[in-house]
């Protein structure tokens, strides 16, 4: 690898673990339900960015992008039914804060 | 170079602007702007499809439904929000200082030892890597799809009477 593309490398890893950092504290940090799920949305571009990357390294950017196509398909089945079960959750307990959701059972 | 890290800073600065705002509607606008800016990434990055996808999907489709979810649920009142906005501020007041030190320190210490690279593909078309090599892969897609379809079904499903 050659000395330019190794440093690309390097700050492209830095701000893939920066976001990866901002997304892991959104998820933790926030009381709202729909932002748990942005939160995990922001962590699945940050690993969407370290396929394509990794591909683009090591001159496998067809399979990096076959991969990633399954990956988006994965993140919008994940989003639409978490979308539901928020809506539900919203339904039954009027909040979609976690901490308020008391009537589950478990 | 140069504008790979113009791209990359103002990537991190609309996550971290999708993290700190306090409305969701402008946190799911702010998703929206990190797609878009994460497609022309890829796309430089030599994956035009994948950006195409992340562009269209991502950017659109889940901004879609996250506005759609977000309008289902209870509208905030004023005095509410100002109370939230200064909640929110209080908690989420240490991201950026976060990110900067790590970043100061990642820039710092990151050291990537250096590593042998495979053997460049002889496949450049995602289309075939697709269908030929990984079409297992559109086997599992299409039970994760019809999962979630089942999935949002029973969701919203009325109870029989």
């Amino acid at each position: 690898m050659n000395p330019d593309t190794f440093e690309l490398f390097r700050y492209f890893i830095i701000f893939i673990i920066l976001i990866f950092i901002a997304g892991v504290y959104c998820v933790l940090i926030s009381f709202n339900l729909i932002r748990v799920l942005i939160g995990l949305e922001i962590l699945i571009k940050a690993v969407t960015l370290l396929i394509i990357l990794a591909g683009y390294i090591c001159d496998r950017v067809a399979l990096a992008q076959a991969i990633v196509l399954t990956l988006i398909v994965i993140e919008i089945v994940i989003m639409v039914v978490a979308g539901g079960v928020v809506l539900w959750a919203f339904k039954y307990n009027k909040t979609i804060d976690p901490r308020r959701l008391s009537n589950l059972r478990g | 170079m140069a504008l790979d890290l113009i791209l990359l800073s103002a990537l991190l600065l609309s996550v971290t602007w999708t993290v700190m705002t306090v409305r969701l509607v402008r946190s799911v606008v702010g998703l929206a702007l990190t797609s878009a800016i994460l497609a022309v990434i890829m796309y430089r990055l030599n994956s035009p499809l994948a950006a195409v996808f992340e562009l269209s999907v991502c950017s659109g489709l889940i901004s879609v439904i996250f506005i759609t979810t977000v309008s289902f649920t209870q509208r905030i009142s004023k005095e509410r929000l100002i109370i939230r906005r200064k909640e929110r501020l209080l908690r989420f007041l240490y991201l950026p200082f976060i990110i900067i030190i790590a970043g100061l320190l990642l820039v710092r210490y990151l050291k990537i030892p250096q590593f042998g690279l495979p053997e460049p593909s002889q496949v450049a078309d995602a289309r075939v890597v697709l269908w030929n090599m990984r079409h297992l892969d559109l086997l599992g897609q299409a039970i994760i799809i019809i999962a979630g379809v089942f999935g949002v079904v029973v969701f919203f499903k009325e109870p029989n009477k």
